[in-house]
């Protein structure tokens, strides 16, 4: 705000010294031309008059001549008067007008209007650089759950996106180049709400800027950046980046996972599923051979984890020197017949239709279904406003940077304690992803269960906080127990305790709870709510760790203790 | 030379004189205080003031509230002037003219602050 005023005042100075010194010299005209009264004497007009005369005339140009009527001398100098008001109004007003079209005044004003309502912002909040596929999918999850972000893009049409998104709290957009520290500062970088950075430009080395300067500036805050080269990720994590995100590696990974356990695979679906989604169903991809179209970065991730599974595939490239393809790649786009018969379409199992660009994608889909009606399709989608045709075309696996990318953020965003989950049911076999697979399908109805982190901590939980430190033992029973009914267990599977030496994995419901423990849980919504219910109210906590329903007025409380000193007498 | 300075010294300093020029004389004799005189302080301190609009740097900042306060003098003493002369049934009583040249006394402190605030900031300029 400061700076429109300034930048106000200094454009304002020579309109408003022409003003001024119009009037002065008007004023002083008035009072020097001699003029006549009622009786016909001499007359010259005062200060006061003048002023008085000249305010009203310069204005509205509507006078009277006062107090008496005046000489032609006067008459004259007030022709004069009018016509040098009039040109300094126009002048002054016109500079104003001018100013206020000015781009560089209203980006100036509209800067200054973000900040205003970035310090406004109450909450934690996270800055998000780039307002693509991935943001907007983040901005969305983010404010479902009332988490409060703004936005930095220097798109000038996508910040205004932003306001006709139909969000339910609003989020600021700023317009501008986010690897300039002043956007980001402007948009709070310092401000102490500020709890983190996430970089999603879409460029990789704006990315890098990105975190480099955030970490530099404020290296407390966590900062999140997309990557999709393994340099730049090294480099990125080498100055403290906190997570480095690339959407085809994690793709890979869990497109490996679908070979290697289908129960895993379920697992990570549902527990790091989207808000309300429904459950997904999925067809177990086949083992065999494989053929991918498009060696770009996607391809090579996909490649390197399918190779572990033993997974053969089949390259089909169109630029085979700038990828750096292997023996046997076939160069071609896979639009069209000829290349994917020359690939052996008609003896692989599935197609991976992976190149850059949607449309080949599609076509790719097409022509091998065409040649192959049994394949297994996976399709890279690259733009979100697709979905429509990309659902239409009825692929096995959709595969969406955006999305991937969002929800790994969320994740990371809304429970930490997820990533340590996955590392290690990563390392469980297939049967103990059965045995979790059929607990969570037990709890759950038919979309996709919650998953949350509760920490035992004195603001957090302190009705278990509190017994904990009398030292009465809390179990994870207790606090998994429907409020109403102790008997009852709440719809939820805790699936990781984790404390400072050891983390239990699918802990028992008789496991005894710590002061410092941080716990995962994954379920319905409501058992969220009941849950924090009982870790926070010291009723219900009692109630579910006694059966007793606890009086809590502090009147029927001091009756109850004396009815019972009296029985024990 | 900075063109801008130069104008700006100029009418910081006549600011200073015109209102020094009013000020002078008998503190309640009205024929040694003209009232042109009033006005052309007035004017020039208004337009000093406008001059110093926008500038950022602490001294501007500081030069800005000098001539505010001169301003402000001023004005009152313009209006006590008028009040004075042409609503009151008095008219201009020694009394009125006391206060009217005191007043403007107080701006010429404050125009003096004004120019010995440009005489340090031409001093601590090197270039």
């Amino acid at each position: 705000m400061q700076k429109v005023i300034y930048l106000l005042l200094r454009r304002m100075r020579l309109p408003l010294i022409v003003l001024i010194s119009t009037y002065a010299i008007s004023i002083i005209g008035m009072t020097l031309i001699p003029g006549m009264d009622d009786q016909g004497n001499p007359w010259r007009m005062d200060f006061f008059h003048a002023i008085y005369f000249v305010s009203f005339l310069g204005s509205t140009i509507g006078f009277g001549e006062i107090p008496y009527p005046f000489t032609d001398a006067q008459r004259l100098w007030t022709t004069v008067i009018i016509y040098a008001a009039v040109v300094s109004w126009l002048y002054a007003i016109g500079s104003i007008l001018t100013l206020i079209q000015d781009q560089s005044f209203r980006r100036v004003l509209a800067q200054s209007a973000l900040a205003r309502k970035v310090r406004r912002l109450q909450e934690p909040f996270h800055i998000i650089c780039g307002y693509g596929d991935a943001s907007s999918w983040l901005v969305r999850e983010l404010n479902d759950r009332g988490m409060q972000c703004v936005v930095i893009d220097s798109n000038q049409n996508k910040v205004l996106d932003l306001d006709v998104e139909d969000l339910a709290y609003s989020v600021p957009g700023l317009h501008a180049d986010a690897t300039e520290a002043d956007a980001l500062i402007t948009a709070g970088l310092k401000l102490s709400n500020c709890i983190g950075v996430i970089a999603l430009t879409g460029s990789d080395t704006c990315n890098l800027t990105i975190a480099i300067t955030s970490k530099l500036l404020a290296p407390e805050l966590t900062v999140i950046c997309q990557s999709d080269a393994a340099d730049t990720a090294a480099n990125m994590a080498s100055f403290g980046t906190d997570h480095v995100v690339d959407p085809f590696e994690i793709f890979g990974m869990r497109f490996a996972m679908m070979f290697h356990s289908p129960s895993m695979y379920l697992v990570y679906e549902w527990i790091t599923g989207v808000h309300n989604a429904p459950l997904s169903d999925f067809r177990n991809p086949p083992h065999g051979n494989w053929i991918m179209c498009g060696y770009g970065r996607f391809g090579k991730a996909v490649r390197k984890h399918l190779a572990v599974e033993g997974v053969d595939t089949r390259i089909i490239e169109a630029d085979l020197g700038l990828t750096d393809a292997p023996e046997g790649a076939i160069e071609g786009r896979g639009t069209e017949a000829g290349t994917l018969l020359l690939a052996g379409i008609k003896g692989v199992n599935g197609v991976i239709a992976g190149t850059d660009n949607d449309t080949n994608n599609l076509s790719i889909l097409i022509t091998a279904k065409t040649l192959n009606p049994e394949l297994f399709t996976v399709i890279r989608q690259n733009h979100r406003s697709n979905d429509a045709i990309f659902q239409a075309a009825r692929p096995d696996l959709v595969m969406q940077p955006g999305t991937i990318t969002a929800q790994y953020i969320i994740n990371l965003i809304l429970a930490p304690l997820l990533e340590d989950f996955l590392k290690l049911a990563h390392d469980q076999d297939e049967t103990w992803a059965n045995v979790l697979v059929s607990r969570v399908a037990g709890v759950v109805e038919d979309i996709a269960p919650e998953t949350w982190a509760a920490e035992i901590s004195p603001l957090n939980t302190p009705a278990v906080f509190d017994c904990l430190i009398r030292g009465e033992e809390v179990r994870l029973s207790h606090i998994c127990s429907d409020p109403r009914d102790r008997d009852v267990t709440l719809p939820c599977v805790p699936l990781l305790i984790k404390r400072e030496d050891q983390s239990v994995l699918l802990p028992e419901m008789n496991e005894p709870l710590g002061p410092s423990d941080q716990i995962l849980f994954c379920g319905r919504e409501e058992a969220r709510y009941h849950l924090e219910h009982n870790m926070h109210d010291h009723q219900a906590l009692y109630y579910s760790r006694t059966g007793d329903d606890r009086p809590s007025g502090a009147l029927w409380r001091f009756l109850t203790s004396h009815v019972e000193q009296k029985a024990s007498q | 030379m900075n063109l801008e300075k130069v104008i700006f010294a100029f009418f910081s300093i006549l600011a200073l004189t015109l209102n020094f020029g009013f000020f002078i004389g008998e503190l309640d004799d009205p024929i040694h205080h003209n009232a042109y005189e009033l006005f052309a302080a007035l004017t020039v301190s208004l337009i000093a003031t406008i001059m110093k609009f926008g500038d950022r740097a602490h001294i501007g900042a500081l030069l800005l509230a000098t001539s505010l306060v001169a301003d402000l003098q001023l004005i009152t003493a313009a209006l006590v002037w008028g009040y004075a002369a042409h609503i009151s049934d008095s008219g201009l009583t020694p009394m009125a003219v006391a206060s009217i040249v005191s007043m403007s006394g107080g701006a010429l402190l404050a125009n003096l602050v004004s120019v010995i605030l440009l005489v340090i900031e031409s001093i601590t300029f090197r270039r």
